[in-house]
């Protein structure tokens, strides 16, 4: 089970988060075409490693952060605000 | 006395239960299996598989063999290893997998077969023909497979689910987890001990010597405020982080808990550091008929004599490879129980060498070679190694010790290493790894960790938890000696490997799914050489003792078969849990209809009071219909003819309810909704349409604006918890600098559709401070007012048709307001309406609703198209337009209705045509009876290139109704298409 | 190959079970193939089989980068059904189905095939009319269905609290085609069969990099060396996007993990696969005896094969609360298996930008029951270069031209599937 530490609240469980995605893409903007937003929308680097991904305090603050995490080990690197 | 009885110990009150309906005696202090034992019962229970007699090995969880029902009034618990069976008065217990009687089990005709069912036999035959799996094969082999026969009964216990925190956990109470906890707690710490036992000292309690260290520092321990002890309690998952699952057996004791006690209780445990203190596992040898009932583990032995004074056998033979075995012959031979022999294949070491000088008969460089009886053991085959010639020695008790395999299942889980250690022929855990802060925060203590030895292992511990303590060496601290138990250091010869000893007859690895070492040859034989695909293939390890005592032979035979050291082919990976869990302690009491929250509206007392009928949507309870429980049509179109001939109210409380604030509100909102907001004058609502990025629609709602930098967005109430979290992540993450801000009201705020021709009069008797005509407050506007002398919030946005307002009061006001418009409303005869009128008048008026915004259609499909802004950006701009999401043949909303308009239309129904009549062209998301006809059907669908199909006849078949209508396709805004209603 | 039957069985135990011969040949690797499929799964072992005996292939090589079969082939809840709800994915599953009923004569080896009945409960009559809705699509497809009602479900499968305190059960429907598999055998039965028609299985040979020369792939390096391929193949699961970044691509994929978990062997308790979807959970009970179960995904990207505690403590609230019977049977083990999750939820049998390098990949939690049928849909676009008609909507390019399949209609965000 992950603890993971809020920046504002301190350590908690995974279940008062929800998971966003990965935080390394960002949305491309009005002068983008359909394919840059295809790639934003469906394709992923999906590593098996660190990963750069937000998570929602929903149980908490409802603050977003940004977090460093091994997906294979689960080893969290740190959290921050976006 | 019993003469299975040991004279002389200390014996507990006497307690009454049975065993297989026969009456026996046993001793507070007992456990099933020792008061069996001390009463001569030997037989058990059958195997697996084949059949075979079996009778108890050890001494604790890790028990394959003496698995047994047990049953109270209304409980039942199947596989309980007797082992861990405490007694009590009343206890009633049975034998399982035999029939039709333990001495009598026909089914061991299998035992006798024994040779056709070997590894994976099931894989090679019963093939054919189609259908005889199912007919013939499965129902015989799930028969005779399975052990006990489950409860089918719900279970009149409760459970619960509790969380703990501590900065020390300590796994065990043996020598080294109570040299831990104590190191641990003397520095401060809040420390948290976990024993499986009824007792505290795990192999301390079975050695007289180390009695007076226990006793002194579980007193010590006791004194410390910040130390809390579990008995009874396993930790039985690893999960990282430093959370630990524990199971606590609270009342599996007693008859039946306490009042309000739960029967087992969950903690879950987050520790900032752990100890793993879990100590090892004596296992067995495999040689021919080591299942016999009377073979047992060496440690096992030595526990019933010492723990329970129950005597395992008269005269025994003990084959041991090491020499913490002589601890339990000498303590067995104290005990007035004959020693036969002790079999040690090893040359003479210095302890060995003083136990035959002590006058034990040592046969050193022999081996037990087969165990001869079939209920019980009548002796034993021994040879000298490495010759042919045998010899029988008599006895009743065959004493087995292969060696000790460190208890390393939670380090495994908690991604910490394991080694193999020579000198203990086991893996043993190691760490603390170097993510040990991050992840597994475990530090191995003890013989988990391959340290053997009392004082050694005490040392151990003490260490491990001085440094799960946080302290590197406190010199302030009084010497070590005074907490060490009194006793010399280890000095014991190596351990001599010795896994099997090839025999006639079957050589068991595993004795609850019957595997034998010639099924691991013949895996590995049959190519699944590697340890996991060995285990799947013959099943070894995969029962509910996870093959502790055998499961290391088995690797090991393996590996002899393959040429391979077992260092090299390794144990398979342990997963959670380390001994079984109920359903009941991992479910704790969400269960039943506290299995998920149940959402009520601020209104739901009035709402029952009035005779609403309640539908679950998700976690909501809603009113579907007021009709003191008929739930047929009639109800529902006379609340919709109610609404359209007169005024009706509905409560809306569940809809999403978002506060927006900031200088950049209306752009953040120009940006989620596909339509745009800017353009929306204060005063003002609009229907708003949001996709998700890839171009489909999300979710659906009126946005009002009160202020320049002030939105109220309502949702569905489906989507309300993920249209918040979507509004969310794009204000915080993706357009961090936008001013604006997000507050959730949906809970603070109640809301009521009032609609109907009269809803305009009954609102005016009771709004203050807001004109409510026509012109004042037209179609869409919105605003403030005091409503009944509540100040709140007027909508005129209309889902039914029809003139309507929504209002808005704060939730704890809701009962009053509510009542307040009743009592306006009771001349013009106003009736409140449930969902299913809601419905009903939607789908004549040709709104969308949940069955339409199901996430796979586009705004096009729904006829909203021409809502997208043409220019700026918003979420979904770019996908929408890709080329399937405008293709001619997409599902695309039409009204339908039956050319015999009496007919019913059935939801589930797949439109086809006359021509093509097994091929769907869409299906109907909504059907009802209308407001209008004495008994007419409408309804919507998604039907391919719909929007010009208008007109159109085709059949709205539903199979599985074994019914097809004729139906016409239509516009889906049948009721005023030109709003003139609304608007009026 | 050494054909299995009763006769040889009782012939190999007069003698000691000496005479067996290894199921698959563990192959060293050759220097090239004409195809190299990277993943000894389900489906990888399929394809190859399946491009040996439909097309005549068996220059073939399966690598693994341990021993086959211990992936989601290995990981899963066994249960096989064709209850959808679009008409091409009802085709494609039910011709999987139909490969699944006649499986163990084709491999001469008892994969244990059990069409005991699949059972969904529904809770309304929203989702009564949503069941409708599904079994009428598969009517129209020619594949059989039952709509049960409260009282049918109950006769049906008597542990079913019907009247639950949280959702009651109003009906189901009932596949009874649908049914388990004795899941590791899929993995040997297909590695024998393959094997004896020539393909080489090679065990501890991980992909380490997949060399390009301009728009196509040269072969595999491995750990056991170059191995040089006309076609690649990736069919690795959870892995699938570590495979193509080697080759230089992105898939529309996330890795999640789904949790399994089982009790302990217990009598005859559970005759059917029983799916409570709104309790996120599904059981049934294996041959051997132990209740097979399971819920969501964890909801985060993972490669962690493992079991988490909150996702516990959930499956068997739900569990209880639909059948309350299993309170006292305890759970011996809870494992995880990662997941290759597609952004619309439906696999991807597909080319990909590198010309010869094909890819299944997306089979979200359902690729079990897939694996006669993907394999068929693979080999066929391996040897022919055109997608089988079963597997046509099953494209790459689906992303870009937006004819998604997304049956759940959840969209692009698997940790909400």
């Amino acid at each position: 089970m992950l603890r993971i530490t809020c920046p504002h609240c301190g350590p908690r469980d995974e279940i008062e988060f929800r998971y966003r995605g990965d935080a390394s893409l960002s949305r491309p903007g009005p002068e983008d075409d359909a394919k840059a937003f295809q790639r934003y929308a469906y394709e992923r680097e999906n590593p098996a490693g660190m990963h750069l991904e937000w998570w929602l305090h929903v149980g908490g603050c409802r603050r977003a952060l940004k977090l460093q995490r091994d997906t294979a080990s689960h080893v969290i690197g740190g959290a921050g605000e976006p | 006395m019993s003469p299975h009885r040991i004279a002389g110990r200390d014996q507990g009150a006497p307690i009454r239960f049975s065993f297989d309906g026969e009456a026996i005696e046993g001793r507070a202090g007992d456990t099933l299996a020792s008061a069996l034992m001390a009463s001569g019962v030997r037989l058990m229970g059958r195997s697996f598989k084949l059949h075979r007699p079996r009778g108890v090995v050890t001494a604790g969880p890790e028990e394959p063999s003496a698995l047994v029902t047990v049953v109270r009034p209304g409980r039942r618990d199947v596989n309980l290893p007797a082992t861990m069976v405490e007694l009590f008065d009343g206890l009633e217990a049975h034998s399982q997998n035999r029939w039709p009687r333990l001495d009598l089990d026909l089914m061991s005709v299998t035992g006798r077969l024994g040779s056709l069912f070997s590894a994976g036999f099931y894989y090679k035959t019963f093939m054919g023909p189609q259908g005889a799996w199912e007919r013939l094969y499965e129902p015989l082999i799930r028969r005779a497979a399975g052990l006990g026969h489950a409860s089918t009964e719900a279970d009149p216990d409760s459970y619960e689910i509790v969380h703990a925190h501590c900065e020390v956990l300590v796994i065990g109470s043996g020598l080294a987890g109570l040299s831990a906890a104590r190191a641990a707690g003397e520095a401060g710490r809040r420390v948290i001990v976990l024993e499986q036992d009824r007792a505290f000292g795990g192999g301390a309690l079975v050695d007289g010597a180390l009695e007076s260290w226990r006793s002194s520092t579980l007193a010590a321990l006791s004194a410390m405020p910040e130390v809390r002890m579990l008995y009874r309690t396993t930790a039985v998952g690893a999960y990282g982080h430093g959370v630990v699952a524990a199971l606590e057996r609270v009342a599996d004791h007693l008859p039946e808990p306490e009042p309000f006690q739960p029967r087992q209780r969950l903690y879950v445990i987050r520790a900032r550091r752990i100890v793993l203190a879990t100590g090892a596992v004596e296992r067995l040898v495999a040689l021919a008929n080591n299942d016999v009932p009377g073979v047992m583990l060496a440690t096992a032995a030595r526990a019933y004599v010492n723990r329970h004074g129950a005597a395992p056998g008269r005269s025994a033979v003990f084959f041991v490879n090491n020499d913490e075995a002589y601890a339990a012959v000498r303590d067995l031979k104290a005990a007035g129980i004959a020693i036969a022999a002790v079999v040690d294949p090893r040359e003479p070491t210095p302890i060995a060498a003083e136990a035959e000088a002590a006058g034990l008969p040592v046969l050193f460089g022999h081996e037990v070679t087969a165990v001869r009886g079939r209920r019980s053991v009548a002796g034993v085959r021994v040879r000298k190694r490495g010759t042919m010639q045998e010899r029988a020695i008599a006895c009743d008790l065959l004493g087995l010790s292969g060696g000790y395999s460190p208890q390393t299942q939670l380090a495994a889980q908690a991604q910490l290493g394991t080694a193999w250690i020579e000198a203990i022929a086991g893996f043993a855990a190691i760490g603390p790894s170097p993510d040990a802060e991050a992840f597994s925060a475990m530090i191995p203590a003890g013989a988990a960790a391959g340290v053997f030895g009392r004082l050694e292992a005490a040392r151990h511990g003490a260490a491990a938890g001085a440094r799960a303590a946080g302290l590197a060496s406190d010199p302030a601290q009084p010497p070590a000696e005074a907490r060490e138990p009194a006793v010399p250091p280890r000095r014991d010869g190596p351990i001599m490997p010795l896994w099997e000893v090839r025999g006639r007859g079957k050589a068991f690895v595993d004795l609850q799914n019957d595997v034998t070492a010639d099924d691991m040859r013949q895996a590995a034989r049959e190519g699944y050489r590697h340890v996991e695909h060995a285990k799947r293939y013959t099943t070894h390890g995969m029962g509910t003792d996870q093959g502790r005592t055998g499961g290391l032979v088995g690797a090991a035979v393996l590996a002899a078969a393959q040429g391979r050291e077992v260092s090299a082919v390794g144990l398979s990976k342990p997963r959670p849990f380390v001994t079984p869990v109920s359903f009941g302690a991992l479910a704790g009491a969400e269960t039943g209809a506290h299995f998920k929250p149940e959402r009520r509206l601020p209104l739901h007392g009035w709402h029952e009071a009035h005779g609403a009928v309640f539908v679950r949507i998700g976690l909501w309870l809603r009113p579907l219909v007021y009709s003191g429980g008929d739930t047929s049509w009639g109800p529902v179109v006379a609340e919709a003819r109610a609404v359209r001939s007169g005024v009706g109210i509905t409560d809306v409380s569940s809809l999403g309810k978002i506060d927006v604030r900031g200088r950049d509100a209306a752009a953040f909102l120009d940006r989620i909704y596909a339509n745009g907001f800017s353009s929306l004058s204060v005063g003002k609502a609009r229907y708003g349409l949001m996709l998700r990025e890839d171009g489909i629609v999300f979710d659906d709602g009126t946005t009002s604006r009160l202020a320049e930098d002030h939105f109220i967005v309502t949702t569905t109430t489906g989507k309300a918890t993920e249209a918040l979290e979507h509004m969310e992540f794009h204000a915080q993450c993706v357009w961090p600098e936008l001013d604006v801000r997000l507050a959730n009201i949906a809970d603070h705020w109640a809301q009521f559709a009032i609609a109907g021709p009269r809803s305009r009069a009954v609102l005016s008797r009771i709004v203050a401070g807001l004109d409510l005509s026509n012109e004042g407050f037209p179609f869409m506007a919105a605003g403030e007012a005091i409503i009944a002398g509540v100040p709140g919030r007027i909508f005129r946005i209309s889902f039914s048709g029809e003139l309507a307002y929504e209002v808005a009061v704060p939730a704890g006001h809701a009962a009053f307001v509510w009542d307040a418009i009743m009592a306006a409303g009771e001349p013009d005869g106003i009736r409140p309406y449930g969902l299913d009128a809601l419905n009903l008048m939607r789908i004549e008026k040709g709104h969308v609703a949940g069955s339409e915004l199901n996430g796979q259609t586009t705004a096009a499909d729904l006829g909203l198209g021409r809502m997208l802004k043409k220019k700026g950006d918003f979420i979904g701009r770019a996908l929408a337009g890709r080329p399937a999401l405008a293709a001619a043949d997409r599902l695309q909303l039409v009204g339908l209705h039956p050319v015999n308009k009496a007919r019913r239309l059935r939801n589930g129904a797949h439109l086809v045509s006359a021509g093509e009549p097994k091929r769907s062209q869409g299906y109907l998301t909504a059907a009802c009876m209308t407001s209008e006809g004495p008994h007419d059907w409408i309804g919507l669908a998604l039907l391919e290139g719909g929007h010009g199909r208008h007109g159109e006849r085709m059949i709205a078949t539903s199979p599985v109704h074994d019914e097809a209508i004729e139906v016409e396709i239509a516009s889906p805004h049948r009721l005023d298409p030109e709003n003139a209603r609304v608007k009026a | 190959m050494q054909r299995y039957s009763a006769f040889r069985l009782a012939l190999e135990a007069l003698r000691g079970h000496g005479g067996w011969q290894p199921a698959w040949r563990d192959a060293a690797p050759k220097d090239r193939y004409k195809v190299v499929i990277v993943g000894a799964g389900g489906h990888g072992l399929a394809t190859a089989y399946h491009l040996a005996r439909d097309h005549g292939i068996t220059d073939v090589a399966v690598l693994d980068k341990g021993p086959l079969g211990l992936g989601n082939v290995g990981r899963n809840t066994t249960i096989i059904r064709s209850n959808y709800f679009t008409a091409p994915n009802i085709r494609f599953y039910d011709h999987s189905l139909k490969l699944w009923e006649n499986l163990e004569r084709e491999l001469n080896f008892n994969v244990m095939v059990s069409q005991r009945g699949s059972l969904n409960l529904a809770h309304s009559d929203g989702q009564r009319d949503l069941f409708a809705r599904r079994a009428n699509a598969m009517r129209l497809e020619g594949v059989a269905i039952e709509m049960l009602d409260k009282d049918a479900v109950k006769a049906l499968c008597p542990l079913i609290d019907v009247d639950n305190g949280r959702y009651p059960v109003v009906g189901g429907f009932l596949q009874r085609r649908a049914g388990t598999v004795r899941h590791d055998a899929v993995a040997w039965g297909y590695a024998r069969a393959a094997s004896a028609r020539g393909v080489d299985i090679v065990q501890h040979c991980e992909v380490t990099a997949i060399p390009r020369e301009g728009a196509r792939a040269m072969g595999v390096e491995t750990t056991r060396g170059f191995i040089g391929a006309d076609k690649v193949v990736l069919a690795v699961a959870g892995h699938s996007s570590r495979l193509a970044a080697m080759a230089g691509f992105r898939l529309p994929i996330e890795t999640h993990v789904l949790q399994a978990f089982v009790t302990e062997a217990v009598k005859p308790l559970l005759d059917i696969v029983v799916t409570y979807g709104a309790g996120h959970f599904y059981v049934s009970q294996s041959d051997k005896g132990g209740l097979v179960f399971g819920g969501g995904t964890d909801g985060y990207n993972s490669y962690a094969q493992r079991g988490t505690l909150p996702m516990a403590e959930e499956v068997h609230a739900a569990g209880i609360t639909l059948m309350p019977a299993l309170s006292r049977l305890r759970t011996l083990r809870q494992w995880g298996g990662v997941m290759d999750m597609s952004m619309d939820g439906n696999p991807i049998i597909s080319t990909t930008p590198v010309e010869n390098l094909a890819v299944s990949t997306g089979w979200c939690y359902g690729g079990f029951k897939a694996i006669p049928a993907g394999g068929t849909c693979l080999a066929h676009l391996v040897a022919t270069g055109a997608p089988h008609p079963l597997a046509a909507h099953f494209g790459l390019n689906r992303f870009e031209t937006g004819a998604v399949i997304d049956e759940r209609g959840v969209g692009p965000h698997p940790y909400l599937h």
